[in-house]
């Protein structure tokens, strides 16, 4: 089956198809940013966005996920290496420490940031309107 | 709409690709440097130098908003193999067998490991050598572990784990430290002869005076709970042997060097032959010491016995089974005072369950003793505390030591007296703190430092505007639906490991021939800031851009063991390390350049990436090329030893800490009268934290401690049942989340402590300790009920339970 990551398409077959989402980006595609820290799904450390839905991973399978597009925190930066504007804004702000669940905070801001977005321009034409 | 727009405009500028752009900085008038990306830089001014102080400036930030950080299991090896621990289901039992047979015929399976295959010493400890790394005679606790299986995957491990069969004998378990306390009791340690871990005791004065001088007598007991630090990364290793035969050993941990001592023992080799390589750490909070060091010990013998390279990774529910908590405390609380609210004296007991183990109980329960009576002056002081063997999980280190608990008991007992007096529990306070030049229970005068209670007493009042908030309390008033309480707690706290340990850290400087540095510091990167932090002390010193340094992560086999990174010491010890390194360093800078640009070695500035003497100046750069070229390496050693403290166990009393730190913190609330909802508004803390280093670092420190005193005093609980953590996972275990947060403001006050070399002293815990015993009087003026258990639930919440 077919699997999108940080754009780019991957095959996965076989033994893979069997493993957890957070098993395979981390063993197969050495992706290590998102954390298995409770295996269950309640903390946020494996959090990675699934079709552009922030998402805890860590008790899904890669076989349920044909088809789907996957974001890490690897995938968020330009290739260039400049910080999206969000990460920038952890930096600037202090917003780390250890560090070990920044992806995921990062991540979950940044899908918010993107719902607050289209939120906005899908309502732009309303107040656009409503000015007029 | 205003705000819509206003709201919608600062997202959109927030997602417009930014260049990163080569950084011009102004100079204002008043000090405060301008920086176009916005993060505001600040001088600092201390030991007559000028510094530059970049707030939230780290040295990880950009590995650490990608991803990039290699924690221990993002590390990769060839041929790895895992391991993991078995437990058994068994509270206290005496081992009879451990069959592992059909354990290792299972799937992948390369190696089973139990004690018998231990080729050094089971026994462990920081103390009292009485921890097992592998159970062989006993099971003392139900996060004992039985044996290790090593597979080619972690899953082959685990589903070999059900196979391990154990045969014990059951054992009746004690869990209650009062009943290990019984003369009949069963000794959970046979060969220690009691299950009594420790004693302290404080003796001031003369109690039975004080009391019958007193008008008013208050007796009150306390109970705390056990709580699990809950770091997000669960403890994990990876090791492998060298070809020279040196273990290598990766790891989640605060202490490589404790680390080191557990994992030679455990193999039976020597110090030389073990490297603990400092590893990023996923947090810590005291939690990554004795645990951390047990999981390397077993990961090095699994890689041992099977000559590949094995990683071990806790799941969650392993972590939260096995490893140490805070101590729950039992506290006996009586408090005599005067009718003009003067404290004349103060009987207590404590009793701190230590659970199966010694770790570092005797180290806590003393922090306790020496501050038993809070930041207040007692003449009279009787104090006895105990630590205890249980069966239940064992007790260690967690940011506060031994402080939490104690606050938790004193700021209430201090508002009780003064509301039965009829004075406002701030006169009280006033009254009795400690100020320039008192003298604490122990009989140590404070007259070293700048004794500031009193100045973050004030800071945070005003700032929270508390005496105009304070008659707007609810207490309990049955015409309102929410209930309205603010509280406060301050504290004072000795800094870092006082009597309880030796204190010495270690710092290389090493400058390389084109003016670069590389920088080792024998504190851990907890997480903390302490690389960004020493890395900034060191730009200072040696007047150049901190761009220029490197931070090497020392491992053990290049630093002299530099003690533990704990007792918020880390800035305190390394930063007076590294003067010391930086004064060798321009020691023999000052022989080789002094003599081109004129002057003594002593005239010489460093400033501006050059070194400027009394005719002339030489680029830092160049001047690093003339000392190779004179063949004198620019190399700096340094050592710094905390000054000198004192206990006297017998009596009771000494000079405990060589210098304190003041807190103080206020919270206003509101409680659902119907549903005991708790909702916590605005927090505010000010702590004198003699100088902060990285401001913005600092602050996190503050955030980060109140979160924490939080989650301690209104949801965390580990909670048992006979003798096993039910609740071992964070869906039942419930640490506070952002949306439990009130607002916080952190004020940083800085009087210079002229007792450490950099001026800075501790920060880390004193944040930690004030949150619950706040919110208890916060509590108490919203709902007029007081309560003496942690976590302190209201209303329906009132049982205890996992919500």
């Amino acid at each position: 089956m077919k699997l999108k990551v940080n754009g780019r398409e991957y095959t996965v077959d076989g033994a893979a198809l069997e493993k957890r989402l957070i098993d395979y980006l981390r063993d197969d595609l050495d992706l290590t940013g998102a954390k298995n820290a409770c295996d269950i799904g309640a903390c946020g450390a494996c959090t990675v966005l699934l079709n552009n839905e922030p998402t805890k991973i860590c008790p899904r399978y890669v076989k349920e996920l044909e088809g789907a597009s996957i974001v890490t925190i690897e995938g968020l930066a330009s290739a260039d290496g400049t910080l999206h504007p969000l990460q920038q804004a952890f930096v600037d702000a202090g917003a780390i420490q250890c560090g070990f669940c920044t992806p995921g905070m990062v991540l979950t801001a940044h899908a918010l940031h993107q719902q607050i977005i289209n939120a906005i321009e899908a309502a732009a034409p309303f107040y656009q309107h409503k000015k007029e | 709409m205003d705000s819509f727009y206003k709201f919608s405009a600062r997202f959109a500028e927030l997602s417009k690709p930014q260049r990163t752009q080569s950084r011009e900085i102004s100079i204002d008038a008043c000090g405060i440097i301008r920086d176009p990306l916005g993060c505001s830089k600040y001088f600092l001014f201390y030991s007559s130098v000028i510094v530059i102080s970049m707030k939230n400036w780290r040295n990880d930030a950009y590995a650490k908003v990608t991803g990039k950080t290699k924690f221990t299991d993002d590390l990769k090896f060839a041929n790895l193999l895992h391991a993991v621990p078995v437990y058994s289901d068994y509270v206290h039992a005496e081992i009879l067998s451990i069959n592992t047979a059909a354990a290792a015929q299972s799937d992948g399976v390369v190696r089973v490991i139990t004690a018998k295959d231990i080729p050094g010493s089971n026994r462990h400890g920081q103390i009292v050598r009485d921890l097992r790394i592998l159970a062989d005679d006993r099971i003392r606790y139900n996060g004992d572990v039985v044996a290790i299986i090593v597979a080619e995957t972690r899953d082959q491990a685990i589903r070999a784990t059900a196979l391990v069969k154990v045969d014990a004998r059951e054992l009746p378990s004690l869990l209650d430290p009062e009943k290990a306390l019984e003369p009949d009791a069963p000794l959970i340690h046979e060969d220690l002869g009691t299950n009594v871990i420790n004693t302290h005791k404080v003796r001031r004065g003369d109690v039975d005076a004080g009391f019958r001088d007193s008008d008013l007598i208050l007796e009150q007991k306390f109970e705390t709970q056990f709580v699990e630090h809950a770091y997000m990364e669960t403890e994990a290793s990876v090791c492998q042997q060298r070809p020279d035969g040196v273990m290598e050993v990766y790891g989640s941990m605060q202490h490589p060097f404790s680390t080191r001592r557990f994992v030679s023992r455990f193999l039976g080799v020597a110090l030389s032959e073990v490297e603990v390589l400092g590893t990023p750490l996923g947090g810590g909070f005291g939690g990554k010491d004795d645990t951390a060091a047990i999981v390397c010990a077993r990961t090095a013998l699994a890689s041992k016995l099977t000559g590949r390279p094995v990683k071990m990774m806790y799941k969650r529910i392993w972590s939260m089974r096995e490893s140490y908590k805070r101590h729950p405390y039992r506290v006996y609380y009586k408090m005599g005072v005067s009718k003009n609210g003067i404290i004349r004296a103060v009987q207590t007991k404590i009793i701190a369950d230590g659970g199966a183990y010694c770790s570092v109980t005797p180290w806590v329960t003393w922090r306790s003793t020496v501050q038993c009576c809070g930041p207040y002056v007692v003449d009279n002081v009787h104090c006895d505390t105990i630590g205890v063997y249980t069966n239940n999980v064992f007790t260690g280190a967690m940011r506060g030591f031994g402080s939490p608990q104690m606050n938790f008991v004193i700021e209430q007992m201090v508002e009780m007296a003064a509301e039965k007096l009829g004075m406002s529990p701030i006169e009280f306070r006033r009254r009795n703190m400690v100020r320039q030049g008192s003298v604490t229970i122990t009989g140590q005068k404070l007259d070293n430092h700048a004794v500031a209670m009193e100045q973050v007493l004030d800071a945070v009042m005003k700032e929270i505007r508390y005496d105009e908030k304070i008659g707007q309390s609810s207490y309990g008033a049955v015409d309102k639906d929410e209930w309205y309480g603010i509280g406060l707690a301050m504290s004072y706290r000795g800094v870092s490991l006082g009597a309880e340990g030796v204190d010495l850290c270690a710092a290389i400087i090493n400058v390389q021939a084109d003016g670069s540095v590389i920088l080792e510091v024998g504190v851990h990167e907890n997480g903390q800031g302490s690389e960004s932090a020493m890395m900034l002390l060191l730009a200072e010193e040696l007047g150049i851009d901190v761009e220029r340094i490197r931070y090497r992560r020392s491992s053990t086999s290049t630093i002299p063991d530099s003690g533990t990174t704990v007792a918020s010491r880390g800035t305190i010890m390394g930063g007076g390390a590294l003067k010391m390194a930086a004064r060798e360093l321009k020691a023999k800078i000052g022989a080789v350049i002094a003599p081109i640009v004129g002057g003594t070695p002593e005239q010489l500035r460093y400033e501006k990436n050059a070194i400027v003497g009394t005719s002339s100046s030489i680029a830092f750069d160049a001047a690093m090329a003339e000392m190779f070229n004179a063949k004198v390496f620019p190399h700096g050693f340094g050592i710094y030893q905390a000054p000198k403290v004192s206990w006297d166990d017998e009596h009771g009393r000494g000079d405990a800490y060589f210098t304190w730190v003041y807190g103080c913190q206020a919270i206003e609330l509101t409680v659902n009268r119907t549903t005991g909802k708790v909702k916590l508004l605005n927090a505010v803390a000010a702590h004198d934290v003699g100088k902060a280093i990285n401001p913005g670092m600092a602050e996190g420190q503050f955030f980060g401690g109140m979160a924490m005193g939080i989650g301690y005093a209104l949801h965390e609980e580990v909670i048992m049942k006979d003798g096993r953590i039910v609740n071992t996972n964070f869906n039942t275990y419930r640490i506070p989340r952002s949306m439990d947060m009130p607002e916080m403001k952190a004020i940083i006050v800085e009087n210079n402590d002229t007792t450490t070399p950099t001026g800075a002293k501790s920060l880390g815990e004193p944040t930690n300790e004030l949150m619950a015993p706040a919110i208890a009087n916060a509590l108490y003026h919203a709902t007029g009920e007081r309560r003496f258990v942690l976590p302190m639930r209201v209303g329906k919440k009132e049982a205890r339970g996992v919500e």
